[in-house]
């Protein structure tokens, strides 16, 4: 087995708020092998975003890294200083964001934009540069991509300036990309074509993705392996076919429930029951057993990790055994 | 982009109208009229003369229709004191305001915008407070006092520049300068700078506040995720996306100078048309006084107009037809 | 109103800023009793005082804390009947400025229709116009003194009251609770006083703090132009503009001063509005 390109032990991201502490991501570990494709699946405040925004030390304040480590490529990124952290951003970890809309600058072309990625990393003159972004935007399927360069955002479809976002991503050869829902805010058959390339991109370049969503269709169509992540912390691990096919843990089972495509035709969907917990009043044991079916009193005090030949749980009662 | 432009034309000369109207009507229909066209010592003859020659028998109306002629051809009258005709008077005081005005502008622009900026991006820090108590105090702090301080500091007790007056100008268009020389600037210096200090305020609340409104968007977020520099971000992306309020307030700061330099002009006996309103009011020199409103009215709608055009400009999605740019 | 209270005393320079107003206004309006002179009984000066530095012990027997103007008069007590001459015209036009203001946005948001647009096109219009050229036409068509001054003010300033008070108003008449009252046979009056009133008071007061200040700086730089009060209603901006010619010679105090008590003035009243406009703007209440 290779060594893994990224490994996050125990990472624990707080937010610092008035109100008390936040903790958005609170013990998570998981590791990556280049060219992986990782799907990290969750409703919204599960933390996922926060999981990746802390991979590119991208917290914002009153938010840090409470602790934990991140080694990537060999390197601990958990205290680096923020020259390094940067230089690191773009150059061999990238990010794309949920809505195109509101990440590319509407006042600036496209070509000026990619520009300046590529200049954040080495001089490189403003021909070249031109270039190199008319020749990315070629390969994430923009047609005459280089008289497009002068264009301003506004000037594309939905689905091309997500094509221009993941361009800028890949534009400096980055060995992991984290892509934030980047297919959500577009059409359904959109998606499925940005997906499709996506991967097809990913498989090419060796670059390992980590995907976050809160569709366990979308990402079960794309990723290798799947982490279901609730209240910050991770609840259940393993390949994406044998999650899918029997999930150990009820949160999973309730996603998976709540999906149309599970659904038998004429019958209602069913909705996981409650509302995630306040990130600031945890319950002390299973933050899921307030909401779960099969809950007991044992639920009340922190659940065990269950393992199971490469697949993980957080649970007092995974469902392969006996309620 | 065409249609735009022709729409504000119209709107632009409505509130013209609308203004003339309100000059004419209150110095015209309000007051005696013929006060403002001639002289008070002038002989009952003369007077008479004049009631016809400028048709004050006649309707309101006409009359109206009759003083809009005589502004669009650029007739003011004859001013009492000086004994010239009013437009060559104000047109001659002019250069001297505008030179001030955009002066004062510039450097509360250029001082006010990174200030501003630098304040929005580190709202915490110590000198980002400082920062906002000097914009608070320019706010605050009536023009006048801050120029008796500048003339006390600077002119008095440093004897560094000179307290008053524009000193020596240089030809240049058939239009006097002072910033062409050391000796010019030493003159403008005070006063600019005087007249600068509110637009400074202005400049670092409205940068900071959009800087700090922008430094939370997604979009920054990207830039950061791209590997650009905080220094890269800040000069590329946030200067870009806050210069839109920012040009529009530099255009309507600017003509909000024009009246603002009546102050400054008259603590550092600046020879501009500020100091001329002033003392066309002293002496009742009501020619000067209707010349003078209806050039600022002019002025304002001018600018107001180049303002919403160059927004077209800078704004690449208020930029209609032509796409293909 | 116990918790906006404390809220306010939270922030250490907003509750000095306070104490100042306070100590100004109050001794303004006692200025007859704790100035050492009448500044303005003309038995009381002697020119032999005129200009003399501040500490001076004059002909009266007792020291000139802050000097004597060019007419021998005590500068301490002409800054304190200055005072309450600024204030008051600031409070008065203020006052009006509001009134009129709060009428013409509450009338724009109630009325609708071309009433709306034709009050609001001209406030809007006012607002892009300098408070400062306008007050200074008036004043030169209406001629000094005292009510002439205060209608110049409040002609510059009712605009940022209308506009205030017409957001405010028109906010809430979108409200579910006021169309129901709409629905019912009430009188408009009724609503507009028990339900449009109380919400738009609010910011209205926030603004009029700011503009009591702006009306202040206004007057005083109207006075200093010599084109505010006559020269019998000395206001702090004519103090200074009377001490202005002695600046050069390097009697300061004359001007400086009562420019210090205009500054001191003004921006604590800015610094309690500022505090009063966090303290009841929603964007900022989390």
């Amino acid at each position: 087995m290779t060594a893994p390109l990224l490994e996050v032990t125990d990472l624990r991201t707080h937010f610092f708020t008035r109100a008390g502490v936040a903790k958005a991501v609170d013990g998570v570990s998981f590791s990556l092998a280049p060219g992986e494709i990782l799907g990290l699946v969750g409703e919204s405040g599960s933390g996922k975003t926060v999981t990746g925004f802390s991979l590119l030390g991208l917290v914002d304040p009153p938010g840090r890294i409470a602790g934990g480590s991140i080694r990537f490529d060999g390197r601990e990124l958990v205290g680096l200083p923020a020259e390094e952290m940067r230089a690191l951003r773009g150059q061999r970890i990238a990010m794309v964001f949920q809505d195109p809309q509101a990440t590319l600058n509407p006042v600036l072309t496209i070509g000026t934009q990619m520009t300046l990625a590529l200049q954040a990393h080495g001089r490189v003159s403003g021909r070249a540069a031109a270039e190199r972004a008319g020749a990315m935007l070629t390969r994430v399927g923009i047609p005459e991509a280089a008289s497009r360069l002068s264009n301003y955002p506004h000037e594309f479809s939905g689905g091309m300036r997500q094509r221009v976002a993941i361009a800028m991503a890949l534009l400096n050869g980055p060995d992991l990309i984290v892509a934030d829902e980047p297919t959500t805010a577009l059409d359904v058959s959109i998606q499925a074509q940005i997906l499709a390339e996506m991967k097809t991109l990913a498989k090419e370049s060796g670059t390992a993705l980590v995907w976050i969503s809160h569709d366990l269709a979308t990402v079960s169509s794309l990723a290798d392996r799947v982490l279901v992540m609730y209240a910050g912390r991770i609840v259940e691990s393993g390949p994406v076919g044998e999650v899918l096919r029997a999930p150990l843990h009820p949160y999973t089972r309730g996603l998976l429930d709540s999906l149309p495509a599970m659904a038998e035709p004429g019958q209602r969907l069913r909705q996981i029951q409650g509302a995630a917990p306040s990130l600031l009043a945890l319950p002390p044991g299973c933050p899921f057993a307030p909401r779960c079916a099969r809950a007991s009193d044992i639920c009340a005090t922190p659940p065990p990790a269950v393992e199971r030949a490469g697949r993980l749980a957080l649970c007092h009662h995974p469902l392969d055994a006996a309620a | 982009m065409l249609g735009y432009v022709i729409q504000r034309l119209l709107q632009s000369v409505l509130v013209m109208l609308a203004m003339s109207a309100l000059v004419f009507a209150g110095v015209y229909a309000i007051g005696n009229p013929i006060d403002v066209l001639i002289s008070p010592d002038a002989t009952q003859d003369i007077r008479e003369d004049a009631i016809r020659r400028y048709g004050l028998d006649l309707p309101l109306w006409r009359q109206y229709v009759a003083f809009l002629g005589r502004l669009l051809s650029g007739d003011f009258g004859q001013s009492f004191v000086f004994g010239m005709p009013v437009i060559d008077l104000i047109l001659s005081r002019l250069p001297a305001t505008l030179e001030l005005a955009l002066a004062a502008v510039l450097i509360g622009t250029i001082a006010g915008v990174p200030l501003g900026i630098y304040a929005g991006y580190r709202p915490d820090s110590p000198l980002s407070r400082g920062i906002m108590a000097v914009s608070v105090l320019g706010f605050s702090v009536p023009t006048f006092w801050v120029g008796l301080i500048l003339i006390l500091t600077f002119a008095v007790n440093l004897d560094w520049l000179p307290a008053g007056n524009r000193g020596p100008t240089v030809e240049v268009l058939g239009i006097g300068w002072s910033f062409l020389t050391l000796e010019g600037l030493s003159f403008l210096a005070l006063p600019a700078l005087n007249l600068s200090l509110f637009k400074l305020a202005m400049m670092i609340r409205l940068s900071r506040a959009g800087t700090r409104e922008v430094m939370l968007t997604d979009t920054v977020k990207f830039a950061r995720a791209a590997g650009l520099s905080d220094a890269t971000i800040l000069r590329r992306h946030v200067l870009r996306l806050i210069s839109i309020p920012i040009v529009t307030v530099f255009g309507l700061e600017l003509a909000s100078t024009l009246a603002f330099a009546v102050v400054t002009e008259t603590i550092f006996s600046w020879p501009g048309v500020g100091k001329l309103i002033i003392d066309s009011i002293t002496t009742l020199d009501r020619p000067v006084m209707v010349a003078y409103l209806v050039l600022v009215a002019f002025l304002f709608v001018t600018i107001n107009l180049v303002v919403d055009l160059s927004y077209a400009l800078l704004d690449p999605r208020l930029r209609r037809g032509g796409a293909s740019a | 109103m116990r918790a906006f209270w404390r809220e306010y005393a939270e922030n250490r320079v907003a509750l000095a800023a306070l104490a100042v107003v306070v100590l100004i206004v109050g001794a303004a309006l006692l200025a007859p009793w704790v100035a050492p002179q009448d500044p303005y009984d003309l038995a009381n000066l002697d020119l032999m005082d005129a200009r003399r530095p501040p500490g001076f012990v004059g002909s009266s027997g007792y020291a000139h804390l802050l000097g004597t103007d060019a007419q021998g008069r005590d500068l301490l007590s002409a800054i304190l009947y200055g005072l309450r001459i600024s204030l008051q015209m600031g409070l008065a036009a203020g006052t009006v400025a509001l009134t009129v203001g709060a009428l013409l946005g509450i009338v724009a948001a109630q009325a609708g229709g071309w009433v709306e647009t034709a009050i609001m096109r001209v406030v809007d219009l006012q607002l892009s116009f300098p408070a400062i050229l306008l007050a200074l036409v008036l004043v030169a068509v209406l001629g000094q003194g005292k009510t002439q001054l205060v209608i110049a003010l409040v002609a510059a300033q009712y605009a940022y009251f209308a506009r205030t008070a017409y957001g405010a108003a028109s906010a809430e008449r979108r409200k579910d609770y006021v169309e129901a009252a709409a629905a019912t046979p009430l009188s408009t009056l009724h609503i507009v006083l028990r339900h449009v009133l109380p919400n738009v008071l609010p910011p209205l007061i926030v603004v009029a703090t700011v503009q009591v200040a702006n009306a202040i700086s206004l007057e005083a730089t109207l006075s200093f132009l010599g084109l505010g009060l006559p020269p019998t209603e000395p206001s702090l901006g004519m103090l200074i503009a009377n001490g202005f010619q002695y600046m050069m010679s390097g009697r300061t105090w004359i001007s400086v001063y009562p420019g210090i008590a205009l500054i001191v003035l003004i921006v604590a009243i800015n610094l309690v509005g500022d505090q009063l406009r966090d303290q009841t703007n929603p964007r900022l209440r989390r």
